[in-house]
């Protein structure tokens, strides 16, 4: 079944990436001690898991194969988790068990268990908010994370100096945020994609240099500590309650994001936006004003992570600089586009994978970021269109009877 | 002979990229109601042409005037960007076909509706009585339109799923969602058969006789002829010649430029 | 006056090892269209290696100019080896792809990267050697150009001269020339693209990996993380001479180097970056395709 030129391949793979490897894994060197250790061991197992693995990633090359062959003779079926999400009749109740699952689950898991949750749906609606930008606008932002941090600092600082409550600072982080992007927007959005992505990662950079070197403003990388969580009515929870309010919150927060990103991408808004990701030109030609409407989806955007931030600040009461590095946009990134870009279930699916998973494998502990690294670049290298292919739902035409009837002069 | 408002005015029009010089100095009115044809060899200049006329590429030098028939308003083109273009109203076709192709044949009309419409991000939102009638007011006159483009059937079809003269006449129906009082055609009949040809000739007159007027690139000659009021024509950049079909047929630098030689007349 | 040289000369020296590392970027992006995250990694690996393996020779004895030539090599077989790889295993699958599929592939990639040196050597920054000595005829002015800046911008030059014979006269640079510009053409007249793209990795890989020893040996410390941050300055340093343009990679470099020396020097370092990334929006606002790129026309 599996022939001897595989087996001499995957030979020369796992002799391949024994070479590679050698210096960095197998030497260890001590410049002051002038010792030096040789771990033969690691080149050993790099062997053995990489003649394994090539051979893995061989036979399921050969079975794809066969599935893609036997696919074309039976027609195209489209996938499992699309259907579900093209028929009402499946989405609404899979919706409400959804629902019911996540309005039940402090009650179901302990505070340890919802507070993890509670991380992860606030991505869900990070991810919702950058899906706007990237995913339905086509503009690729990889300084998300500074509107981000802009909310959070808006509340420990609007608090600290001016004590603002929770509730009057979530509308202004968001705003701020929002204006925040337009600013940076306007000159930026001319730029075509891959620039922009530099400039925007450029600009996040520039945010957290700014809050980490300018203590007067910011104190500074020591951050700002006590923010209050958010109080309800006056009344003050205690801190297993507070956790589960939080959670409350971020669960309307996430029902609120997909009711409004549904409405959006169903409007004439979000039309001109998928048209806008098609074709600028043509866009343009139809009196579409480009940099407007790339500024609406940028700000939009930009008003999420700001509404987000001031949720994470009075989360964990304090907020420093170190959260707001590019790891977390890239993060944030990979679950739009690891969800697949432009689909509300997507990104709900990527941010649970991306958020829950490096949390439940912290059983690997310091093996996780490279685990999730590895992650990353395996998911794309299987499915580059996403765990839910864009299945845009586009406007259906129902109206006239005339479409069968009346015939064409 | 016609003295209906000019609608469309251009003085001294030129273009070049680098060395090419891909428009010389041209000169061009279209009246109101005209059917204008603009022919010339292929690389002669005149999808260049529309390009500066619709704020695509900036015309190196040259005037581009814009008049609303109904309100008599005047308009500078120059420096305006596409969009405001087809805002003040002039919609166009692309020679290339660029339709939203993953878009229904109604999500690309209903994208011709986007500048006679308002609702921004509260309106998409809330979803008031006002955005709701406006949305229906676009799914409608959208329908309508591709019913008079006769893609009524498709409606729901992809735009990349529909065959090549669908595709032409989708161009149309969108762009004339956007209300233009001035429509360009660049080559509408590329690629059709004759039977589509002769459906596309009628839909044209019927467009003109809506009260659009109409400047439109072909190489169809038959079409040409039968449509056009007035033809122009353009070689290496240039206006050669321009009249009535009659006049241009029979001009011998227009037979020079396509033949390639001289012709004794 | 000294001061002013000083910090021009400590500005050329960054300007080039932004150089190294930019022209990877540029030659990648104009033969595929990514930008390889990755990059930065391929260069912090080729300063591990270098130390790794230089430290491994003076361990045992060697003379200087041995260690320094021999880590050098090594340095650039090595990291080629992983960028071919990289290529291979991270963005190949991935040609036909969406565009952000690969790009996400290389973020992770370069996460990856970063945590299996961490994992496999330290978290800690260790100390590189020292592996360019105070040259004795640079005496006089060794109070404003020391002798690795000196070294650092003669490598740096002499590899330019290299990079730019090697593009425009070998048959590899020509092929490389065509696919930039046309790939399915060049497919059509026969170049094997997956050799030329290939052979971008391991000419950016090595380079990058040339410019990650000079540094460390000019700054003297190294960890996992270095590559972040370089990666991303000299991308920038990329895009502000435009990308995919070799000669607006090296300008760019310089200039970013040299506005980074000169704010660090008159205004303030803990605003190093800040300067850079300014810079960078400043000079796309006004030149958007970059100071050297070419300007897009779509034909329509
Ligand atoms: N964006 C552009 N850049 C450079 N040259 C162009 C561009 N667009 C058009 N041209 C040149 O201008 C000339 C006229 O082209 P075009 O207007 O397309 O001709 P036509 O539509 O009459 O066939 C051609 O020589 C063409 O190569
Ligand atoms: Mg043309």
């Amino acid at each position: 079944m599996f022939p001897v030129k595989e087996l001499k391949r995957s030979a020369l793979i796992s002799l391949w990436f024994a070479f590679l490897t050698f210096p960095i894994l197998v030497v260890k060197v001590d410049p002051l001690e002038r010792i030096v250790q040789w771990r033969w061991s690691n080149m050993f197992y790099i062997a053995i898991g990489s003649f394994v693995l090539s051979i893995l990633a061989k036979v399921y090359m050969i079975r794809k194969e066969r599935r893609d062959a036997r696919k074309k003779e039976t027609a195209a079926t489209e996938p499992f988790a699309q259907r579900i999400i093209r028929e009402p009749r499946f989405l609404y109740p899979l919706a409400i068990a959804c629902l019911i699952f996540g309005v039940s689950f402090p009650f179901l898991f302990s505070v340890y268990q919802t507070n993890i949750m509670t991380t992860a749906l606030m991505y869900v609606v990070l991810g919702l908010g950058l899906n706007i930008v990237v995913g339905v606008a086509g503009l690729l932002d990889l300084g998300y994370v500074a509107f981000y941090a802009v909310g959070a600092y808006s509340y420990a600082l609007l608090n600290l100096h001016f004590d603002l409550g929770f509730w009057l600072v979530l509308p202004l982080g968001g705003l701020l945020a929002a204006f925040l992007g337009i600013l940076l927007g306007f000159p930026v959005l001319r730029l075509r994609g891959d620039y922009l992505a530099i400039v925007t990662l450029g600009f996040g950079e520039i945010i957290r240099l700014i809050l980490e070197n300018w203590s007067e403003f910011s104190q500074g990388p020591s951050g700002i500590a006590n923010i209050p969580r958010p109080g309800l009515f006056g009344i003050d929870i205690s801190f297993g309650g507070g956790i589960t309010y939080i959670y409350y919150l971020v669960l309307l927060l996430v029902i609120f994001t997909i009711f409004v990103v549904n409405r959006l991408q169903n409007s004439r808004l979000g039309r001109a936006w998928l048209a806008l990701r098609e074709d600028e030109i043509a866009c343009q030609a139809m009196g579409i004003d480009k940099t407007k409407t790339k500024l609406i989806a940028f700000s939009l955007g930009a008003f999420w992570a700001g509404l987000v931030g001031v949720i994470f600040a009075a989360k964990t009461t304090f907020v420093n600089p170190a959260s707001f590095t590019f790891l977390e946009s890239a993060i944030i990134l990979s679950i739009v586009v690891l969800g697949g870009m432009g689909s509300i279930v997507g990104v709900i699916i990527g941010a649970l994978i991306l958020i829950l998973l490096p949390e439940y494998l912290r059983a690997l502990s310091e093996y996780r970021m490279l685990a999730f690294g590895a992650v990353l670049v395996i998911m794309m290298v299987f499915k580059p269109n996403g765990i839910v292919s864009t299945v845009r739902r586009s406007y259906r035409f129902k109206g006239h009877a005339e479409i069968e009837g009346d015939s064409h002069e | 002979m016609n003295d209906a408002p000019v609608i469309l005015s251009v003085e001294g029009l030129s273009k070049n990229f680098g060395g090419i010089q891909a428009i010389d100095s041209v000169d061009l009115d279209i009246r109101k109601g005209e059917i204008v044809a603009l022919i010339g060899p292929n690389g002669a200049g005149k999808t260049t042409f529309f390009n500066c006329l619709t704020g695509i590429y900036t015309p190196s030098s040259g005037d581009v005037y814009l008049s609303n028939p109904e309100s008599g308003k005047k308009t500078r083109l120059n420096g305006k960007k596409p969009n405001k273009i087809t805002e003040i109203g002039m919609a166009r076709t692309f020679q290339n076909i660029r339709l939203f192709p993953t878009m229904s044949a109604l999500e690309n009309v209903m994208i011709g509706r986007h500048c006679r419409t308002n609702a921004l991000i509260l309106g998409a939102i809330f979803r008031g009585p006002a955005t709701r009638r406006e949305e229906e007011g676009i799914v409608d006159s959208s329908y309508q339109l591709l019913k008079k483009v006769g893609l009524h059937k498709q409606v729901n079809e992809q735009a990349r799923n529909l065959s090549y003269g669908a595709q032409r006449r989708l161009e149309i129906g969108r762009a004339l969602a956007t209300e233009p009082f001035l429509l360009l055609l660049d080559e509408p009949a590329a690629g059709m058969n004759p039977k589509e040809t002769e459906a596309l000739v009628a839909l044209i007159r019927q467009i003109c006789e809506e009260g659009h007027s109409i400047l439109l690139i072909e190489h169809d000659m038959k079409l040409v002829m039968s449509l056009s009021d007035r033809i122009v024509v353009m070689d290496y950049g240039k206006k050669i010649a321009q009249g009535t079909p009659e006049e241009v047929r029979s001009n011998p630098a227009v037979i020079k430029a396509y033949l390639g030689e001289d012709v004794d007349a | 006056m000294d001061y002013f040289i000083e910090l021009f000369f400590s500005g050329l020296t960054r300007g080039s090892i932004y150089a190294l590392i930019a022209l990877g970027y540029t030659m990648v992006y104009g033969i595929i269209g990514l930008i390889n995250f990755a990059h930065g990694e391929i260069y912090m690996i080729g300063a591990f290696t270098a130390f790794i393996v230089a430290t491994v020779l003076s361990i045992y004895g060697f003379p200087l100019l041995a260690i320094v030539v021999i880590a050098g090599v090594a340095a650039a077989v090595w990291s080629s080896a992983y960028g071919v790889t990289i290529e291979r295993l991270a963005y190949r699958p991935l040609r036909q792809a969406p565009r952000l599929a690969p790009l996400i592939s290389a973020i992770g990639m370069s996460i990856f990267l970063q945590n299996y040196v961490l994992l496999a050597q330290t978290s800690d920054f260790i100390r590189f050697p020292e592996l360019i000595p105070e040259f004795a005829f640079m005496e006089p002015v060794a109070h404003i150009v020391g002798s690795s800046d000196m070294v650092i911008l003669v490598t740096t030059a002499i590899v330019m001269i290299g990079l730019t014979c090697l593009i425009k006269y070998t048959k590899i640079g020509k092929a490389m020339r065509a696919t930039a510009q046309d790939k399915t053409m060049a497919v059509l007249v026969g170049i094997n693209v997956d050799r030329v793209i290939s052979a971008t990795f391991v000419i950016g890989s090595a380079l990058a990996a040339i410019g990650g020893m000079l540094i460390a040996s000019h700054i003297g410390q190294i960890n996992f993380y270095i590559g972040f941050i370089a990666g991303i300055k000299a991308f920038t340093a990329a895009v502000l001479g435009g990308i995919g343009s070799i000669p607006g990679a090296v300008l760019g470099s310089m200039i970013l180097g040299l506005t980074e020396s000169f704010a660090t020097g008159y205004v303030s370092s803990d605003y190093e970056d800040v300067f850079a990334f300014s810079l960078l929006v400043l000079i796309l606002i006004f030149k958007p395709s970059g100071l050297l790129g070419k300007a897009e026309i779509q034909k329509v």
